[in-house]
């Protein structure tokens, strides 16, 4: 693996290979004071941020940092060609200032991918952390990590993906993610949020993705919600009439929560607006894995580095 | 002027080979001839067509003279077989008044190796409130007889109809970029499968389709003729079927690229796909390469639209849409149209030359091959091949979605009454 921009044909052994480092990192660095582990000492980790980001920026940068590499945060406001230097002059002068990975955050749909070819000649690697409205492979990792924890796996299980896939990354990366382990999923939202052809993705072959506009009637068949954010600039775009009737037909409430199997878990990617697509007594109830997400999210990327940067070494 | 003979020629790919002596710049005799005194291209092998005319053909001249210039652009022309070519009003400053066309066809006639008929805005500043002294700029030198916004749409019903009726005493025609702007606020990407799994915001053809349709009505109900720019969907292709056979003056073109790819191309991102309208299904490609066939659609037309590199090699979102394509027409009208047996030479002579020079009332482009005629010719090598390569192109700009690829068809040369404008790969006056 050069670098990771998609969970879309990303192989089911590569992905397991960096959730089985993920369970093991978590598992050495269990209860231990000093987390710091010296594999990528000397190597060079960049977040190049376009948008505004806590939890993804401060999850990697721990990664990096427990990792021993030298973690360089660069935020570049506003888009790249309207203002000031261009995305590849960008990429071009962080590798060649020594970066061995640029980890990429943008609002441009395929801004990884162009960012990998600008760099094909070189040895950087690049990590996307969410390309527009594409996808963000590090979030689908971390919540199959969550998944797995708390169900075993999600062969033959059935999950719910409720709210704005049309806009999400978070859907894009999960849908293919959780199809390739053999996971049935059903994209839950109005037909205004959800992307064309959407039920005729290719999916894995042991998998299978549905479309419902109704929640009630799917959530006691499933083993699984995630619930995803709803922008504001989405609110007021004309995709849904209001908030408040958003809120009342997907809003996962405590009744409606009530109706999920008693094993079932609640999955949000975060940051939540209370209230609206979960309530508060739902975000902090026990079926809810929130906070492991948040968790599992730094030893996910921890592995992802290990693997784009030391991998080889280690196969060697 | 001493004559010039063409030798061995096959005049629409048909009968046996002739000679076309041309004297002054007129096509006098066809058949074996012995005169020593003249020139002669060896045209053994070729294929004889009357000159290509291109209705729309972005020279980004005036302001954007970094990309391509009336020059390089005449050149590019010249060298894929125009004659002709219509050059789009979204400069900057704006075709939209007499100087600023006058300007354009001056610097054409100066360069001399192709016709350059500036192309008037219908609207001030193509902002599609006003509209733009339409009659002015017909009266004027360069007597503009088509009208576009093109870039943009002439979006608000009432502006369109006005526009439709006032050109109807000026003999021209309105040429309309169909795009209901509400219906693409954002768009990247043809709405269908490809952009909802890329994660590009749709440019769905309903957009296109509804513009389409209310603007046949539109010239249907004042009695006007209307263009239709760039058609892209399969839907376009059946509404201008109807409007058509209930007798409305419509007219339509259709580019080389959406003849050819569609938007499996997308994959990947690279912005030398990004174009407007955007590359659709193959499914669209296939109804309009029918559609052409069948005279739905009435011409080829390039879209030739030059971008600077880093207006290109930046990410998706930020880049201009447009492609180089005026050497490239030809080929990909082989490849699409001839080579699968929807369309023989005499059909590639409709929709390159005569069509598009009937639609924008040029008088002496798009002739038969006859005596008398004017030499304005273009000679095809059909058996030829070459691999396209962006630098090696007339233009400034290099953006072709062809790189690499090899293509059937090649422009041996030009002829611009009676002056050889390209011959062998290079232009020539």
């Amino acid at each position: 693996m050069k670098h990771l921009l998609t969970t879309d044909g990303l192989d089911v052994d590569t992905a397991r290979a960096i959730l089985d480092t993920a369970e093991g990192l978590k598992g050495t660095l269990l209860g231990r004071e000093v987390k710091k582990l010296p594999t990528l000492r000397g190597r060079t980790v960049i977040t190049l941020f376009y948008e505004d980001s806590t939890r993804t920026r401060v999850s990697f940068e721990i990664a990096g940092k427990w990792m021993s590499a030298d973690v360089v945060n660069v935020s570049a406001g506003g888009s790249s060609v309207k203002k000031g230097e261009s995305l590849r002059d960008t990429a071009l002068t962080l590798a060649a200032a020594g970066a061995d990975c640029v980890i990429v955050r943008h609002p441009a749909s395929g801004a990884a991918h162009r960012l990998a070819s600008w760099l094909s000649h070189t040895d950087t690697c690049v990590v996307n952390a969410g390309d527009g409205t594409h996808e963000h492979p590090t979030q689908a990792l971390l919540d199959m990590a969550t998944l797995r924890e708390r169900l075993g796996g999600v062969e033959g299980r059935r999950i719910g993906i409720v709210g704005d896939v049309l806009h999400s990354r978070v859907a894009r990366s999960n849908v293919h993610l959780l199809t390739s382990f053999g996971a049935d999923v059903v994209l839950i939202a109005p037909p205004t949020l959800l992307p064309t052809g959407v039920a005729d993705w290719p999916v894995g072959p042991a998998g299978s993705l549905t479309v419902s506009h109704a929640l009630d009637p799917e959530l006691p068949t499933l083993d699984a919600v995630m619930m995803l954010r709803v922008q504001a600039e989405r609110m007021h775009g004309g995709f849904f009439p209001s908030a408040r009737e958003y809120s009342i037909a997907y809003g996962l409430n405590e009744a409606r929560a009530s109706l999920l199997p008693e094993h079932a878990v609640v999955l949000h990617p975060g940051p939540m607006l209370r209230g609206m697509e979960i309530s508060a007594t739902v975000a902090d109830s026990p079926r809810a894995a929130i906070t492991q997400q948040v968790n599992n999210g730094v030893h996910v990327r921890m592995a992802v580095l290990y693997h784009l940067l030391a991998g080889e070494e280690d196969a060697a | 002027m001493s004559a010039l003979i063409i030798r061995g020629v096959r005049p629409y790919g048909e009968g046996e080979p002739v000679d076309l002596t041309v004297h002054n710049g007129v096509i006098t005799a066809i058949g074996s001839t012995s005169d020593t005194d003249a020139e002669v291209i060896d045209a053994g092998g070729l294929v004889a067509l009357p000159g290509f005319v291109d209705l729309h053909t972005h020279l980004r001249e005036p302001g954007r003279e970094d990309t391509e210039t009336i020059e390089t652009g005449s050149r590019a022309a010249a060298l894929g077989g125009y004659t002709a070519v219509f050059a789009m009003a979204n400069t900057d400053p704006v075709a939209d008044n007499a100087v600023v066309v006058e300007h354009v066809w001056r610097r054409g006639r100066e360069v001399g190796l192709v016709d350059v008929h500036p192309v008037g805005a219908v609207t001030v500043g193509l902002q599609g409130e006003r509209l733009a002294e339409l009659g002015t700029m017909a009266r004027s030198a360069a007597g503009v007889r088509v009208f576009s916004d093109d870039g943009l749409c002439v979006a608000d019903p009432l502006i369109m109809r006005r526009a439709l009726e006032y050109t109807k005493a000026l003999d021209a025609v309105i040429a309309q970029h169909a795009e209901e702007p509400r219906l693409t606020v954002g768009a990247q990407a043809h709405e269908g499968e490809t952009a909802a799994r890329l994660g590009l915001a749709g440019w769905p053809a309903v957009a296109e389709e509804s513009i389409v349709a209310r603007d046949c009505l539109l010239a249907r109900h004042v009695g006007a003729r209307l263009h239709v720019c760039h058609v892209s969907t399969a839907g376009t292709a059946d509404i201008l079927r109807w409007a058509k056979a209930r007798g409305t003056r419509v007219s339509a073109e259709v580019t080389p690229h959406h003849l050819l790819l569609d938007d499996e191309r997308l994959t990947g991102y690279d912005p030398v796909n990004k174009v407007n309208p955007p590359l659709r299904t193959a499914a669209d490609a296939a109804a309009l390469r029918q559609a052409l066939a069948d005279g739905t659609l009435d011409c080829v037309a390039t879209d030739h639209a030059p971008h600077a590199a880093q207006d290109k090699d930046c990410e998706w979102s930020a880049a201009r849409p447009g492609m180089l394509g005026l050497q490239t027409a030809l080929p990909i009208v082989v490849a699409t149209m001839v080579e699968p047996g929807l369309l023989d030479w005499r059909g590639v002579a409709r929709v390159m030359s005569e069509r598009p020079a009937e639609i924008a009332g040029l008088p002496d482009q798009g002739r038969p091959i006859a005596v008398g005629e004017p030499a304005t010719l273009t000679l095809v090598d059909p058996a030829g091949r070459w691999t396209v390569r962006g630098a090696d192109l007339a233009s400034i700009a290099v953006n072709t979605p062809y790189e690499g690829m090899e293509l059937p068809g090649t422009v041996v040369a030009t002829l611009l009454r009676g002056v050889v404008t390209a011959r062998d790969g290079k232009a020539t006056a």
